[in-house]
């Protein structure tokens, strides 16, 4: 558990013998057919309401992308490819994108009611009873994952079913998933898997084959759901290089703590013009 | 509307006809990566009246400190009016205003908005009792002079935290700024508190206030300028197109001419003192409308999220203008081609619409989408 420290927080010591393996999801976008069997589980089991049954006109999305609303969203990506030499074919990107669960999450570190929290499983959770709709982790998150249910006031994401995990069952997502393209388990056991998985896929010519998030050397130390991705991140919405704000937070309170002074010594300069 | 952006933008093949793309999406579907901040006008209200009341703290303790107790009563007033109206803005924002003092149950130096609780928290009692104090001689020396200089100490920490509260996100027009917003804020807020000043108090006990009005606004112009040369160019077209744009402009504008009224005609007419007073105010106001505009277009552009990851992995600088070039360019011009760029000049696109030939990326790495010879 040891590479799976969270800097940042007091995780895992801050649970002392509560502490858990830290979990998540490896999502495995080269199995997703896009059924959003995971998109229907989440709302059904978290009780996330209607928001709209919208036809949005871009391929098979009609959730458009993650919300207050929508916890697992199905992206439909539409490529026009050369097959062999001079046939043109259409290749179909699809991706369940899912709340991070990031080592250096934004949304905790910004959140001003510590209503955002790290459970025992290393996930981030929002406490319902506590939040406040500040909204201020709504643009922390590199992911645009957070935002506010207006009629409701606070602000609502995945909580890879922390009530799930409790009772040892898996994420209604990955339970529902029938191709296994959502898997769930041990952060350190997916890892290992998603490394093998994505060399096998290489192996078969799919050189783009690459994964997202799996590592702790990315701007938010890596994710607790990461991914397998089939072309460049940006492709399916997804940031290329996301960085956890706050890690240039020495720098900006430098800056701020200057512009004050600065502040103070410009009056006391006017006053003391005025003075003359 | 950008969500019906084509996942593929077609382009003509060697022999004319279109064909198989090189292009590919840069963004999906030209949809927002990062969610648009959901504060309403309660938050950049708040931002120019904390601001003002802030900067209004060490003015009132300066001012009576050097004997000048018309201009020190006027800013202990104004101080405690803007450090009254702040709370009522904030907590109207929350989406559960009931749970306010939520706030309240940590310190966190991880969260500026954590932290500018505490600094209002502190500012808004020493403030009330400092006017109190100046203002009504209650409750007496004893008790005036520590609030007054407790007022002065956080007022200046009110009016920059805002600063780091948006730029510690991920919205590049904000994030990107970190070390110039809070250096911005300081001078709006000097341009305010001068301003409002100016306008309130007697000519004769107002020279300070002229000063700090005046010096204030020449600052704040010249931040706003090296800011916007700082960016990126594509995060910058967030304060050049859109709804930022207008309010931008017009905040230049007023405080520029604010700032000329009250040098040039402040000490001799009430009026013109009166007038430029009011536009510096107008101008500080109308700034923290404009940057929180611009946020929401840099939250809402995707190609301003992706476009300058893409060139940090990539190895690339930044787009930036060159010295000395103007910034004020039509929107839909041709942005001027960077000599790290690479690949010809992309032709901008409306903002939010990236496509793949707007934004050149570096050789594929092979593979069966890349036709031969493209």
């Amino acid at each position: 558990m040891s590479e799976y420290q969270l800097p940042t927080t007091a995780w895992p010591s801050s649970y002392g013998d509560e502490a858990q393996p830290r979990v998540g999801f490896f999502t495995d976008t080269s199995l997703c057919i896009g059924c959003k069997a995971c998109e229907v589980a989440c709302k059904e089991w978290n009780e996330v309401p209607e928001d709209g049954l919208d036809f949005l006109g871009l391929s098979m999305d009609n959730t458009g992308g993650l919300g207050a609303d929508t916890w697992r969203h199905v992206a439909f990506v539409e490529q026009q490819v050369q097959v062999q030499d001079a046939a043109e074919g259409l290749r179909w990107l699809m991706s369940s994108d899912v709340c991070k669960h990031c080592t250096h999450a934004a949304c905790l570190e910004v959140c001003p009611t510590g209503s955002l929290f790290r459970t025992e499983f290393g996930t981030v959770v929002v406490q319902e009873d506590i939040c406040n709709g500040c909204g201020y982790c709504v643009p922390a998150c590199p992911f645009g994952v957070l935002d506010k249910r207006e009629e409701d006031g606070r602000v609502w994401k995945c909580t890879l079913c922390y009530d799930r995990l409790g009772d040892g069952l898996e994420p209604a997502c990955a339970k529902a998933c029938p191709t296994n393209s959502i898997q769930f388990g041990p952060l350190d056991e997916l890892r290992a898997h998603a490394e093998r998985r994505v060399d096998a896929l290489r192996d078969r010519g799919e050189d783009q084959a690459r994964l997202y998030l799996e590592g702790p050397d990315d701007g938010i130390g890596g994710a607790g759901a990461f991914f397998l991705l089939l072309d460049e991140p940006e492709v399916y919405g997804l940031p290329p290089d996301p960085v956890d704000t706050t890690r240039d937070l020495g720098e900006t309170w430098r800056a701020t703590a200057g512009a004050a002074v600065a502040l103070a010594a410009g009056i006391a300069g006017a006053l003391l013009w005025g003075a003359r | 509307m950008s969500d019906r952006q084509a996942a593929v933008s077609p382009r003509p093949g060697r022999d004319g006809r279109p064909m198989v793309p090189a292009a590919e999406p840069r963004s999906y579907y030209g949809r927002p990566v990062l969610a648009r901040p959901v504060w309403t006008w309660e938050i950049p209200a708040y931002f120019f009246v904390g601001g003002l009341a802030g900067a209004c703290g060490p003015v009132a303790a300066g001012a009576r400190m050097l004997g000048n107790d018309v201009l020190a009563r006027r800013a202990a007033a104004v101080g405690v009016a803007g450090v009254a109206i702040s709370p009522v803005l904030l907590i109207s924002d929350l989406g559960r205003p009931e749970r306010f003092v939520n706030m309240l149950r940590v310190f966190k130096p991880t969260s500026p908005m954590s932290v500018g609780t505490w600094i209002l928290s502190t500012f808004g009692p020493a403030a009330g009792i400092a006017a109190g104090w100046q203002l009504l001689g209650l409750p007496g020396r004893r008790a005036g002079v520590p609030a007054q200089a407790l007022a002065a100490i956080t007022g200046p920490m009110l009016s920059t935290y805002t600063a780091a509260l948006i730029a510690n996100t991920a919205v590049p027009v904000w994030h990107d700024a970190r070390r110039e917003l809070p250096f911005l804020f300081a001078s709006s807020s000097a341009a305010a508190a001068g301003g409002a000043l100016t306008a309130l108090t007697p000519r004769g006990s107002a020279g300070a206030a002229r000063a700090l009005g005046v010096v204030g606004a020449a600052a704040e112009l010249a931040i706003t300028e090296v800011m916007e040369r700082r960016l990126d160019q594509r995060v910058r077209s967030s304060y050049r197109t859109g709804a930022a744009h207008r309010p931008h402009q017009a905040a230049r504008i007023a405080t520029a001419a604010g700032a000329a009224v009250v040098a040039a005609l402040g000490r001799r007419s009430r009026m013109a003192a009166v007038a430029g007073g009011v536009a510096l105010c107008a101008g500080s106001a109308l700034t923290r409308w404009s940057i929180f505009q611009a946020g929401r277009a840099s939250a809402d552009d995707p190609e301003q999220t992706v476009g300058p990851q893409r060139d940090r992995i990539d190895g690339r600088e930044p787009v930036k203008p060159a010295p000395g070039e103007r910034l004020d360019v039509p929107a839909d011009a041709p942005p001027a081609p960077s000599p790290a760029d690479g690949p010809p000049a992309p032709s901008a696109s409306g903002p939010g619409m990236p496509d793949a030939q707007d934004h050149p990326v570096a050789p594929r790495r092979g593979g069966y989408r890349s036709p031969p010879g493209s």
